[in-house]
């Protein structure tokens, strides 16, 4: 009668069945003890990681509006304006690195790593670029990593950090961003200086051209001596940046070769001419 | 600071990085070939007369373990010991497979899940982050799910061999592993994927005790290997 029809659920259902055994499994053994502290800390471990992460993309949309902004610079009349826009930008950048680094305290950074590369490299790509711009150099590595020492004397603008601050906690936080990331927001920062280029020549401007190929080159000749070494990302940028360095070549070929024979204020719609060109021929596979 | 003089200063410490990597790389096959040498040596317990031996396979394992410790203490020698992520990659799957062969080992000796920290002990690395080389967490989990499917082929085996209580135990065993597994919120990574595997684990097993029960084999296990065929 019923039972029979019992056994049959059974036979149908076996995950019923396996339920019945679950519970017969003791909650507060001591392989469930072990396991409960393991969900707790795996839980930890990633919450962090999606915090870092949501971090690094602020950090990244706020670089790349950075770099917007300084694009802006090149043709805008009222330059020192821009500029200080930009610090402006990469001051609210850097307090977002901050939070990276008070998340960072006590643990191993490259556990890590890979929620905040991303923002890190563009980071370092806005930084350099509003660096080239102000002072025609690239900024080096302890360069950026000093701007990247915080005290806690900014604690004023952010109050909630006085309720956790004991004495255990150190008064200084710092972010070291890796060689490796480094090497890669210089080498998107080519891209961008590619970019400034061709515009810079649209405004009439003759000399920067040349000055950035010059820059472009001695880049170039660094990312070569590397060669290998770096990480195969590295590698794979060393083949964007030839192209940008051809293009901005390209360009200064075409003012050197035509520029003496056409009138200034006709410059910018051969170029615009000539780049449309490359362009093209880009999209060819 | 010159373009050049920057350049040549990444190049050098990618060039130094590269070189640990080396090292690195050096000592982990030498763990590797380790970790084969024991695997081989448990491998015996599958066959027929293995099951005999098994006390003293497990002594021979623990023998060979403390030549992983002494490696271990090499590896700790080739890294700053505040950049373990770092390098983590190069060890992560001997680790994983080191492991598996302590937590094989414990199981087969006194049919426990060995802990993070028992395990941490055979290999002679730390249970905590803190402590220096530490076993992380991911890696102990994924070892442990080796053991699973380790164990449902040993339950196969057992009855083979004759053996039909064993099969019981390990169900009892693997279940509670798998109500423990179920209480961790996996992300989807490489960890997730080895979970997902654990529950065919479970389902040999319990095939396996099917097997025995509609024939009784089970209870003669429990009445002594004298009872009614």
């Amino acid at each position: 009668g019923s039972g029979g029809f019992r056994k049959r659920k059974h036979d149908n259902f076996p995950h019923g069945q396996r339920r019945e055994e679950k519970e017969n499994v003791n909650p507060s053994s001591a392989l469930m003890t072990s396991f409960k502290s393991f969900q707790l800390e795996l839980d930890t471990r990633h919450d962090k990681y999606e915090r870092l992460v949501k971090l690094s993309r602020d950090i990244t949309i706020e670089s790349k509006r950075t770099i917007f902004l300084l694009h802006r610079f090149i043709s805008a009349p009222n330059g020192e304006e821009i500029l200080n826009e930009s610090e402006v930008k990469l001051d609210a950048v850097r307090q977002k690195i901050k939070q990276v680094a008070q998340e960072l305290i006590g643990e191993d950074m490259y556990q890590f790593h890979r929620a905040i590369s991303p923002g890190l490299q563009e980071y370092v790509e806005a930084v350099s670029f509003q660096y080239f711009i102000k002072t025609r150099s690239l900024i080096s590595v302890e360069e950026i990593n000093k701007q990247l020492i915080f005290t806690a004397e900014d604690r004023e603008e952010t109050t909630n950090t006085t309720s956790d601050s004991h004495d255990k906690q150190p008064h200084t936080w710092s972010l070291k961003v890796t060689p490796v990331d480094y090497l890669l927001g210089v080498a998107d920062l080519t891209g961008e200086l590619m970019r400034l280029c061709i515009s810079s020549v649209g405004n009439g401007d003759i000399d920067t051209p040349f000055e950035l190929s010059q820059f472009l080159r001695q880049i170039y000749d660094g990312f070569t001596f590397i060669g290998n070494t770096g990480p195969y990302e590295v590698s794979k940028k060393l083949y964007t940046l030839k192209q940008s360095l051809a293009k901005v070549e390209n360009a200064c070929y075409t003012l050197k070769v035509r520029g003496s024979e056409i009138p200034k204020h006709m410059l910018a719609d051969v170029f615009s001419t000539k780049t449309e060109l490359i362009d093209q021929d880009e999209g060819l596979p | 600071m010159s373009v050049s003089d920057m350049f040549a200063a990444l190049q050098g410490a990618l060039g130094q990085d590269q070189d640990i990597r080396e090292e690195i790389r050096k000592v982990v096959q030498a763990l590797e070939q380790t970790a084969r040498e024991i695997l081989t040596l448990l491998q015996g317990v599958h066959q027929g007369p293995g099951f005999q031996h098994i006390p003293k396979k497990c002594q021979k394992a623990r023998e060979h373990f403390s030549t992983v410790r002494t490696q271990m203490e090499s590896l700790k020698t080739k890294f700053p010991s505040d950049q373990y992520y770092r390098f983590h990659e190069h060890w992560r799957f001997v680790l994983q497979r080191l492991v598996f062969l302590a937590a094989f080992v414990v199981y087969l000796e006194s049919e426990t899940l060995v802990t993070r920290e028992a395990v941490a002990e055979i290999l002679g690395i730390e249970a905590d982050r803190e402590r220096g080389f530490h076993l992380d967490i991911e890696d102990y989990l994924s070892g442990v799910l080796t053991l699973a499917s380790e164990l449902a082929r040993l339950a196969v085996n057992s009855v083979t061999a004759g053996d039909y209580s064993r099969p019981l135990r390990i169900s009892t065993f693997i279940n509670e592993l798998d109500s423990g597994f179920r209480l961790l919120n996996l992300k989807n990574d490489s960890l997730r994927k080895r979970y997902d595997g654990l529950k065919y684990d479970v389902k040999k097993i319990e095939e396996v005790v099917y097997d025995l029960s509609i024939r009784g084999l089970n209870k003669e296990a429990t009445v002594g290997a004298g009872g009614e065929k």
